[in-house]
């Protein structure tokens, strides 16, 4: 046996292969990326005995091997080649005991490929309940291989799934060499001749798909198309008729093995069909989803302000602490007001992220997400998008680049572009410090709306209407422009309810905080030390001419005053400075001045760096009183020079958070955008169409409050 | 010739045979094969998409793909 033999996980969606993986794993997994492609893949370690610890691959859900949309295909690409690198030594297929048939079809094709396979049989309860009783050992007799009962979400079975797996990797495992399908010999032969020596199916396989399979060059895939004339070959047509004659196969085996108690013909109404009732209203279907996402943003806001101000506080606490305790210098002053600083603006937003996430992946999780593409396809279609693309624009409110990614379930290659195109707009999490501060700033914090709903909470979740709503009419705008005339397909299954499975959530939870606070935070601290150079060093010595200025100006002033002074009129010919001067006339007419300048340069590539660059701009160049501490804080003591009053006042306030809805600052996202649509004309109409939106309604917004 | 887009709420009928080709293999994939009950379950505020009890489980589609499923 192998030392670390590799086993995928392969099943339909909804089958629990997720929840085996969990049970198998726990913690001990890592996220990865198939090569070549962007989507995640999960490797965990599960020990089978003592010493051999396997590697077990979660891939994606599919219903057979033949894929109708991009996430599938990324299966495919594996079992398909042998000399892939993540090509397994078995497969564990887990199947949906209550569904049996459609499951086994998923089964015997993987069977069928030559891949030594082991079949866990999940959800026997909810089979049981509806009257189904699986004799599993006939079952196994019957299909020539190991078959174990699991409860993948009890964690139940597991051991019994061990000593399955061992005995077949021990085994010399035979495939079958009696396909239910007819083709011929002759065929088989000159395939094998060409490309390999292989089993009839694996054969049957690679010419039926070779045009989605990446082993296989442009020189290759003409052979393959001359095959097929050769021999009238009809791909569609094979595949529909292997399909069904495996269906007769398996139905016969069913039948054999399946005890099913007649059930009374108007069964009982089973919770599923209670809530669906109400899910899938024409009118309480709508009431609830808005409910719910504004639920969710009202508990963004409320709840994690508590852990927020306490993070808040603490970095503010240990600048002030570094700074009275350690000796001055330079690279005391790096440490607080650049890296410190930078951090602090990357943590503070945790709490926030976590309840997204949390609130998305529950919603996954319990299977109503399926019901929100279910109500809202017929809307999302008139706009050129798809009730699918429902997943993306939520999952958007996270961040766009997994977003972007979910979007491979969508069939359709024009419903997909659309959706890719637009969902950028959805307001991410990293806008959601930007709203924070902004709001906290111009919406009074004490002001109700209808005596329980707090102003700001409704102003944040106005922001992600609007954003939803922008991302919706440029949907109907590329729709009316990508005339494109190709069938989308919704066909899907309605999952039934589950209680959400609290480790699993945990889990996932701990993995896209992690990669959201290590990946922006990375960015953040480099482009916070930048910054902190840019502004602390200026051209030539001017500096000290800065400093030399204010004292010969105000020659009566002296202690805090004076250093303050100095540290604005500083802040003011550092590099950072003079590249906001040269921004400011184009930003003017939006209300913003050279300091918001620097944060929309430094936020270019990466929105999120806007609230810390405004935290190094104001510590460098306020006050630090006790009051004070806070960017918040600071920001609102900013006096508008040329009129007297509060610089950040609503006009100004509103034409930031517009310009931040739209504008196209993410440098991850335009990155997948390009690999997810191997192009570069769609990150590039991305950036220009979002910029111009932003500067635009900006612009409009502060005319017009102003 | 009736298709399961025909179908009431609550309404059963026997899979026959499919008018499209392509959507076929999708479809049988995914449970539906002739002699096979559907059950008319949900129809989408808007009439469309509707969805279906089928082997076991409930399996949502448009309404002009419900319409390559003949039924008797």
């Amino acid at each position: 046996m192998k030392k670390s033999p590799k086993i995928a996980l392969i099943g339909n969606p909804n089958a629990g292969k997720s929840s085996l993986f969990n049970s198998l794993t726990g913690l001990r997994q890592k996220t990865g990326n198939f090569p070549g492609v962007t989507m995640d893949k999960l490797i965990g370690k599960w020990n089978l005995e003592t010493g051999t610890e396997a590697e077990i691959l979660d891939l994606p859900g599919i219903y057979s091997i033949y894929p109708k949309s991009v996430d599938e295909q990324v299966v495919i690409n594996i079992l398909a080649n042998p000399q892939h690198p993540d090509y397994p030594d078995m497969a564990i297929v887990v199947a949906d005991a209550s569904n049996l048939k459609r499951n086994l079809l998923l089964f015997s094709q993987v069977r069928d490929l030559g891949i030594p396979t082991v079949l866990a049989l999940n959800m026997i309860d909810v089979a049981e309940n509806s009257g189904i009783v699986i004799n599993s050992f006939k079952l196994a007799k019957e299909l020539n291989v190991e078959v174990a009962e699991v409860n993948a979400k009890k964690g139940i079975g597991l051991n019994g799934l061990r000593l399955a797996v061992n005995k077949t990797l021990e085994q010399r495992f035979n495939s079958n060499d009696s396909l239910p399908v007819e083709y011929s010999p002759e065929l088989i032969d000159e395939i094998k001749e060409k490309y390999g020596d292989t089993d009839d199916y694996h054969a049957l396989l690679w010419l039926s798909e070779h045009d989605n399979l990446k082993q296989f060059n442009t020189e290759q895939r003409v052979g393959f198309d001359k095959l097929q004339e050769k021999y009238g070959w009809n791909s569609k047509k094979f595949q529909a008729q292997e399909t069904v004659s495996r269906y007769a196969v398996l139905n016969e085996i069913v039948d054999g093995c399946l005890h099913q108690i007649p059930v009374e013909d108007e069964p009982v109404k089973t919770w599923t069909d209670r809530l669906d009732k109400v899910f899938l209203h024409q009118f309480w279907g709508y009431f609830v989803f808005l409910g719910i996402l504004f639920v969710m943003f009202q508990a963004v806001f409320t709840w994690a302000a508590y852990p927020q101000d306490l993070i808040d506080n603490g970095v503010a606490w240990l600048n002030q602490y570094l700074k009275d305790t350690l000796p001055e210098s330079q690279l005391v002053n790096l440490l607080t007001d650049g890296l410190i600083a930078g951090i602090g603006g990357v943590v503070v937003f945790v709490p926030q992220i976590v309840f997204l996430f949390l609130f998305i992946s529950l919603l996954e999780e319990t299977g109503y997400m399926s019901r929100v593409m279910f109500i809202m396809d017929k809307l999302m279609r008139r706009f050129g998008l798809n009730g699918k693309s429902v997943v993306p624009l939520i999952s958007g409110v996270a961040c766009a680049v997994p977003a972007i990614m979910s979007t491979r379930s969508i069939g359709s290659w024009k419903d997909r572009l659309i959706t890719i195109m637009v969902t950028p707009l959805m307001s991410c999490s990293a806008r959601l410090p930007i709203y924070t501060v902004l709001i906290a700033l111009v919406v009074p914090e004490k002001s109700t709306l209808f005596g329980i709903f707090s102003l700001q909470g409704v102003a944040l979740f106005g922001l992600y209407l609007l954003g939803f709503g922008m991302a919706i009419l440029s949907a109907w705008i590329l729709k009316v422009v990508l005339k494109a005339k190709e069938r989308s397909y919704f066909i899907m299954e309605l999952p039934s309810y589950k209680g959400p499975r609290f480790k699993h959530i945990m889990i996932s939870l701990l993995n896209s905080t992690k990669a959201f606070v290590f990946e922006a935070g990375k960015i953040i601290v480099a482009i916070s030390i930048v910054l902190w150079v840019m502004a602390s060093y200026g051209p030539g010595n001017a500096m000290q001419e800065a400093e030399q200025k204010v004292k010969t100006e105000n020659p009566t002033l002296t202690g805090a005053d004076l250093e303050n002074k100095i540290a604005a009129q500083k802040l003011e010919s550092s590099y950072a400075g003079h590249f906001g001067k040269v921004l400011e006339p184009a930003i003017k007419p939006l209300g913003y001045d050279w300091k918001i300048g620097i944060a929309l340069l430094t936020s270019f590539a990466a929105r999120e760096v806007f609230v810390g660059t405004m935290s190094t701009i104001y510590s460098l160049g306020g006050e630090v009183d006790d009051e004070n501490t806070t960017v918040m804080n600071r920001m609102r003591a900013e006096i508008n020079p040329e009129t007297g009053k509060p610089m950040y006042d609503a006009a100004l306030g509103f034409s930031l958070m517009i310009f931040y809805a739209f504008a196209m600052q993410c440098m991850s996202t335009l990155a997948t955008t390009y690999r997810e649509t191997k192009s570069w004309r769609y990150p590039a109409i991305q950036l220009v169409y979002m910029t111009t939106l932003a500067y635009l309604s900006a612009f409009i917004v502060y005319q017009l409050l102003k | 010739m009736r298709t399961v887009a025909d179908l009431k709420i609550g309404e059963k009928g026997v899979i026959v045979s499919f008018s499209d080709e392509l959507l076929s293999l999708k479809l049988l994939e995914m449970g539906c094969l002739p002699g096979t009950q559907v059950t008319m379950t949900h129809i989408a505020p808007f009439g469309d998409p509707i969805a279906v009890k089928v082997s076991g489980y409930v399996l949502s589609m448009r309404k002009d793909e419900a319409s390559t499923i003949v039924v008797a």
